[in-house]
């Protein structure tokens, strides 16, 4: 039996490495988190389940219509590439990432229009049923191929990286982008065809998956995320890596499944962060790929202008008022805007200046929240105390947590954050006696002083523009300038007697704390608290409003939250293809302010005022 | 503890790196109020040498001794370099590193708060805090006229000059400079070694840096030592330097008698 | 045929009855707001709300709600409670809407339900399937249409419990929709059948099932039975894989929601025979109501109703009857007329219960077969909510104190 399940789990792993190498491939030359990795498989799904519907059900046909829709998916990652991606190549990786996200959202929009709404999936040809006997069980042929099929694009890619001379250019930007641009290769065509190449395995990948699962719009997230641990594991960049890490997560699935089935998630995530802290750069990663901070393009940092101050002064005033015009749903939107700019404020802290990209921020908030929902429903705290205590809880956490954090940085940082993340919100699925599983804990309504919404939102109001300026504040204080100084030149902030570590350290505590806050306020705003509040998505909402208010501009949470709630609840509420309209938006908008909305408002500012001047003198 | 009387003392200093001997035996001293240079071709290992005493990462082999201010001789190697910084070493990169985004005040005050052991203090605003002092010490630099521009867009011989001044926050007994002229104008690097030769003389500070303009090194340096392929050839003054048959043939033979970027 | 469409309306009419027609005073519309997740799982969403824009359009043709025609507002709730709440929010304060309605996942039923309690609103939950929605956590604001996964579970348990099998496996998503089932599962067929063990449990995340892990894990056990709650692609890739190992050779399958038209639908082919499920056989349920009703959904739609279409329709009429018997729109009228209201169904007439809010619209029990490379129910038969619901002494244990 043991056999049957080592033979299972190879199977498995050859799925999994078949997404993840396109993915390792694309960031080792480009640098490009490709967050629509997952979805260039789902196309390959529902492409392949229509080109494979047209061709004979056999080995040959299927063979033949899998490297069609390879070729397919192929030709959209080239135009993905060319279209939305090469304009991006100059800014901050961050900002590529937050342009694939938009992709991700549209792929998905896209896929439910075209083929509606059910489950696609691709009727089974006699092959595809077929087993073999191992140690007197039935195993699939499909296993054994897919077995094999891994193998041979493992050594495929070995051999076009190699042999070929478009490999030996490969390798070369992998060790040394400079370089390439020194050879005078076009670096352009090189990273057209890396990404087609990634795409065109995405596909490939999604077309073999058909013979065992049906095509849906969910496949995308979950394929990306299992392939970023991959990724992760392997190290990135290296195929080989990823091979590696396929087979690993492949075995703990295959005997997870046997021995803790409800626990296969949180250890699949546990291993990623246990690879993380002792390998900083996975299995077979290098030090230094993707390790440097992501999101860095070197500006001075300016306290507030005039201007700035005025409009935030009456941009208080307006949201101060806004209790005498509408108790209803204007003031309960602005609250949900108020905590959603504290908690983006937090991630800016430590992303922005701290140079600390986090993938799973709202475990902090989840953490915040929960704390407050358990201590107020099991020891009837009031609500004031009871945030406190999430508060409180967070920020010892934070502090535990981060002694591993700081060590990491850039993308490795970014995923250990979100496989801590993911733990965090499969403990919160799981453990349902403590924290009600996804049915959450109910009833959290304000109390005391604080039950009128006009009181409630006072209290928020008060809390979330305060946390702002505090976050602010510190930001330009001493220890500001020095978490900052971490970010721009970590040796010689070292070599100046700042204590890097330290000092990270303290201001990961520190946005763990605030993010917790938003965290707890949210909890009784809404009067529940639910795992959803940690998963992956929340997580992106946060870094989707810090890209888009610009990573390197002060006022990036609010702008950020303003543009980004605001957009996205109009959308929700007007339309079904929300999402569709939703990432167009986005990738629209990285195109036209790669510095994100406040960086690029700071920019005309100030040539506005070098014209001002220059006429005026 | 031992009692020493120089402000350095490095003894036997080897560093591979993967089995590559980069420094090998490597024995220097630097006194006090002493201008050191070490130079060499390209690939000596003079920055690994640097990074050791600097603490960047640890040697593999041998001892780097430091002066404790009581005659007491602190062993350095391979304790980081914070604690190095603590012990009064400033020093300057190879590649310059300075906070890009702060202006050049900000970053000289960056430094001095971090001396004053004020970073954490979380509420006042930094830049606030002694502007004074950061713009006496541009000042002594020559940097004042452009101490609100943004450290990221200085000219790179400004950003040198930046460097010195972060370091000289420290308030060092000991300065390392790795090229501190790299990519000046030769009047430029003349001028800077110059104001560097005054700090010596009326602070009493040791300098030990590296350097590829001959004509700075003989001119400012009180003692040069020469090191080819990690390993230590020559020790001298100016003169005996010049005169060194082994030194000619491998260095200064070569026609290298300038920076070589 | 006997029982049509003009039926199916003189019945809802009838159940609309008097007290609230003379007071009409106005012809200002009475607002549903309805709250549930069309952009992520439209597969139930769409022809649920198609039924129910259905079903609103058939009541105003014949005159409204005491006079007053129904009103429907949709929203999204993105897949998850905060944003359905902000959504209800709206609904409620700005829409001001008379009846808060939806709710596809449990926890945005939970957490509408909590809302609802604390703005004062009546609400009544669709297809939220949690057992807490009308116990537990129920509160005196909050009605549910559809049976709960206890009462789901509790339809086959006597079919499972005939069955020989004694080692049993289960197999559910690993949330609480499914933690509920197994548990559920469990409880009443070891209450029905001391004898049975349960030798493994497999937990799949949702939407990401690892079919070959889960099928060898269970095949590892050796059961005799096994206990399904998986549904949508986690079912697709788990019943090829299982059919393909033969896992379900010789063993005995019960199955949860798999005879739903829209999970049936995406197995085609690879429907595995003699599972008992519960679902909704749709077209092949001949009564007069639902032959009524099929027709209806087929003319406006072009398509057989899924178990979707039967909730949105099922929802709307439920709403009519409860409004039409409460003596004004305030929340205490409201609760009044929806307490203890019976309203028509494709399935005859059905109820709130004033116990518990509950509905005692039941679901289909039968077995799957396969006709025509499709997947179908057979040997099916409807079970009535009422008969499978516990006692009211337990009931009322149940149901929190306030």
């Amino acid at each position: 039996m043991i056999l049957f399940q080592i033979l299972t789990a190879l199977g498995t792993a050859s799925s999994l490495f078949l997404v993840a190498a396109g993915l390792t491939v694309i960031f080792g030359v480009t640098r490009v988190v490709n967050f629509a990795h997952g979805s260039l498989y789902m196309l390959g799904a529902y492409v392949g389940w229509v080109v494979l519907s047209h061709l004979p059900q056999t080995i040959f046909g299927f063979t033949l219509g899998c490297l069609v829709t390879a070729a397919i998916i192929g030709v959209l990652g080239v135009l993905i590439e060319i279209c939305i991606l090469r304009r991006l190549y100059r800014v901050p990786e961050l900002y590529q990432l937050l342009a694939t996200f938009g992709v991700v959202l549209i792929a998905g929009n896209v896929v439910q229009l075209l083929w509606g709404t059910r489950v696609v999936t691709l009727p089974r040809a006699a092959w595809m049923q077929a087993t073999i006997s191992v140690s007197g069980h039935p195993f699939p042929v499909y296993s054994v191929v897919m077995m094999v099929v891994g193998p041979l694009v493992l050594l495929a890619l070995w051999l076009l990286f190699s042999r070929t001379r478009w490999g030996a250019l490969v390798r070369a930007a992998t060790e040394d982008r400079e370089m390439v641009g020194a050879l005078g290769i076009r670096q352009n065509i090189l990273f057209t065809t890396v990404f087609g190449l990634g795409a065109a395995l995405a596909g490939l990948s999604g077309a073999l998956s058909l013979p065992q699962v049906a095509a849906t719009s969910q496949m995308a997230l979950s394929a990306v995320s299992d392939a970023f641990v991959i990724v992760v594991i392997g190290g990135l960049g290296s195929v080989t890596g990823a091979f590696l890490a396929s087979v690993l997560i492949a075995v703990l699935q295959t005997f997870g499944a046997i021995i803790i089935p409800q626990y296969v998630m949180v250890a699949v995530f546990s291993v990623m962060a246990v690879v993380l802290v002792l390998r900083p750069n996975g299995l077979l990663g290098r030090a230094g790929k993707g390790g440097r901070a992501m999101g860095d393009l070197p500006k001075l940092v300016e306290g507030a202008t005039k201007l700035v101050i005025g409009l935030g002064v009456i941009a208080f005033i307006a949201a101060a008022l806004v209790p005498a015009f509408d108790t209803g749903y204007v003031l309960s939107i602005m609250q949900d805007a108020l905590i959603a700019m504290l908690f983006a404020a937090s991630l800016h802290f430590v992303m922005g200046p701290g140079g600390m990209p986090s993938f799973g921020h709202a475990a902090w908030f989840g953490i915040g929240a929960y704390g407050a929902a358990l201590s107020a429903s099991s020891w009837n705290l009031p609500m004031s105390e009871s945030i406190v205590f999430g508060v409180v809880t967070a920020s010892i956490l934070a502090a535990l947590v981060g002694s591993f954090m700081i060590r990491l940085s850039g993308i490795y940082l970014a995923m250990l954050t979100f496989a801590f993340a993911q733990v965090i919100w499969a403990l919160a699925t799981q453990m349902t006696g403590f924290t009600g599983g996804d049915n959450g804990i109910l009833n959290l309504w304000p109390d005391g002083v604080f039950a009128s919404p006009t009181a409630f939102y006072a209290l928020v109001l008060a809390l979330c523009a305060g946390g702002v300026l505090v976050l602010r504040r510190v930001l330009f204080s001493p220890f500001g300038f020095a978490l900052r100084a971490t970010r721009d030149a970590s040796a010689r902030a070292a070599a100046s007697g700042i204590p890097v570590g330290p000092v990270r350290h303290v201001a990961f505590t520190i946005s763990g704390g605030f993010a917790a806050l938003s965290g707890g306020l949210f909890a009784f705003a809404k009067g529940s608290v639910f795992p959803t509040y940690i998963n992956v998505s929340h997580s992106i909402d946060a870094l989707i409003i810090v890209l888009l208010g610009g990573i390197q501009t002060m006022a990036a949470p609010v702008v950020g939250a303003l543009v980004y709630t605001g957009l996205r609840d109009y959308l929700q509420a007007a339309t079904t293809i929300w999402p569709m309209l939703l990432g167009i938006a986005i990738i629209v908008i990285v195109s036209l302010f790669p510095q994100g909305i406040g960086g690029a408002a700071e920019h005309w500012w100030a040539r506005l005022g070098s014209r001002a001047k220059s006429k005026g003198g | 503890m031992a009692q020493m009387q120089k402000t350095l003392e490095v003894r036997n200093l080897r560093k591979s790196f993967g089995g590559v001997m980069a420094v090998d035996s490597v024995s220097l001293e630097v006194a006090q109020g002493e201008m050191l240079a070490l130079i060499g071709p390209n690939g000596a290992g003079k920055s690994t040498c640097f990074n050791m005493v600097g603490g960047q990462f640890p040697p593999t082999e041998g001892e780097i001794l430091l002066n404790g201010g009581d005659g007491t001789a602190v062993p350095i190697a391979g304790i980081g370099s914070r604690r190095i910084w603590q012990l009064g070493v400033g020093r300057t990169f190879q590649i310059t590193a300075t906070f890009t985004s702060m202006s050049v005040r900000q970053n000289v005050q960056m430094a001095l708060l971090s001396r004053r052991h004020m970073i954490w203090k979380f509420w006042p605003r930094a830049d606030d805090l002694l502007s004074d002092e950061a713009l006496a010490l541009l000042e002594q630099v020559g940097l004042q006229a452009q101490a609100e521009r943004a450290a990221a867009v200085l000219a790179y011989g400004d950003l040198k000059r930046l460097e010195l001044a972060i370091a000289l926050a420290g308030a060092p007994k000991l300065l390392l400079m790795d090229e501190p002229t790299a990519g000046m104008a030769s009047g430029e690097r003349t001028a800077l070694m110059a104001l560097v030769r005054r700090l010596v003389s009326t602070t009493g500070i040791s300098v030990l840096f590296t350097e590829h303009d001959m004509d700075v090194v003989f001119e400012v340096s009180d003692r040069i030592l020469v090191l080819d392929r990690g390993r230590l050839i020559a020790t001298g003054t100016g003169a005996e330097i010049k005169a060194n048959e082994q030194v000619r043939a491998i260095y200064l033979g070569t026609g290298r008698t300038s920076g070589g970027h | 045929m006997g029982f049509t469409r003009r039926h199916l309306m003189a019945a809802s009419a009838a159940s609309l009855a008097v007290p609230y027609v003379a007071r009409a005073a106005s012809r200002d519309p009475i607002l549903i707001g309805e709250v549930n997740s069309y952009a992520a799982f439209p597969t139930f969403t769409m022809p649920y709300r198609n039924a129910m824009v259905m079903a609103v359009e058939e009541i105003n043709s014949k005159g409204g709600v005491s006079g007053r025609p129904l009103k429907l507002i949709t929203k999204d709730d993105g897949a998850n409670p905060q944003d359905a709440i902000r959504a209800a929010t709206e609904l409620v304060r700005s829409d001001r809407v008379n009846v808060l309605a939806g709710g596809f996942l449990s926890n945005v039923g939970l957490a509408l339900s909590s809302f609802a309690k604390h703005s004062n609103t009546l609400y009544v939950a669709s297809e939220a399937l949690a057992n807490e929605l009308t116990w537990q956590d129920g509160n005196a604001n909050t009605f549910r249409l559809t049976p709960s996964i206890y009462m789901l579970v509790a339809m086959m348990i006597d079919d499972a419990a005939k069955l020989p099998a004694t080692k049993w496996a289960t197999v559910a998503p690993n949330y609480s929709y499914g933690t509920s089932a197994v548990k559920t599962f469990q409880k009443l067929l070891k209450a029905k059948r001391p004898d049975v063990t349960f030798v493994a449990e497999q937990w799949p995340t949702l939407d990401q099932i690892n079919a070959s892990a889960t099928v060898a894990a269970l095949a590892a056990a050796e059961p005799d039975g096994i206990f399904n709650a998986t549904f949508a692609s986690d079912l697709v890739a788990f019943v090829r894989q299982g059919n393909t190992t033969g896992l379900f050779k010789n063993r005995s399958v019960v199955s949860l929601l798999t005879g739903e038209p829209e999970y049936l639908d995406s197995l085609g082919s690879d429907t595995p025979d003699g599972w008992i499920v519960t679902g909704y056989p749709s077209a092949a349920y001949t009564a007069p109501g639902n032959e009524a009703f099929v027709t209806m959904y087929k003319n406006h739609f072009k398509d057989d109703p899924d178990w979707g279409a039967v909730i949105g329709y099922t929802l709307i009429h439920s709403i009519a009857a409860g409004v039409g018997r409460s003596k004004g729109l305030s929340l205490a009228e409201l609760e009044q007329g929806f307490a203890g209201v019976t309203f028509p169904t494709p399935f005859g007439q059905c109820q709130y219960r004033a116990i518990d809010h509950q509905s005692t619209l039941g679901a289909f029990v039968g077995k799957l077969a396969k006709k025509g490379g499709k997947g179908t129910m057979v040997d099916f038969r409807y079970v009535d909510g009422a008969s499978v619901l516990p006692p009211d002494s337990v009931v009322e244990k149940l149901r929190p104190k306030s």
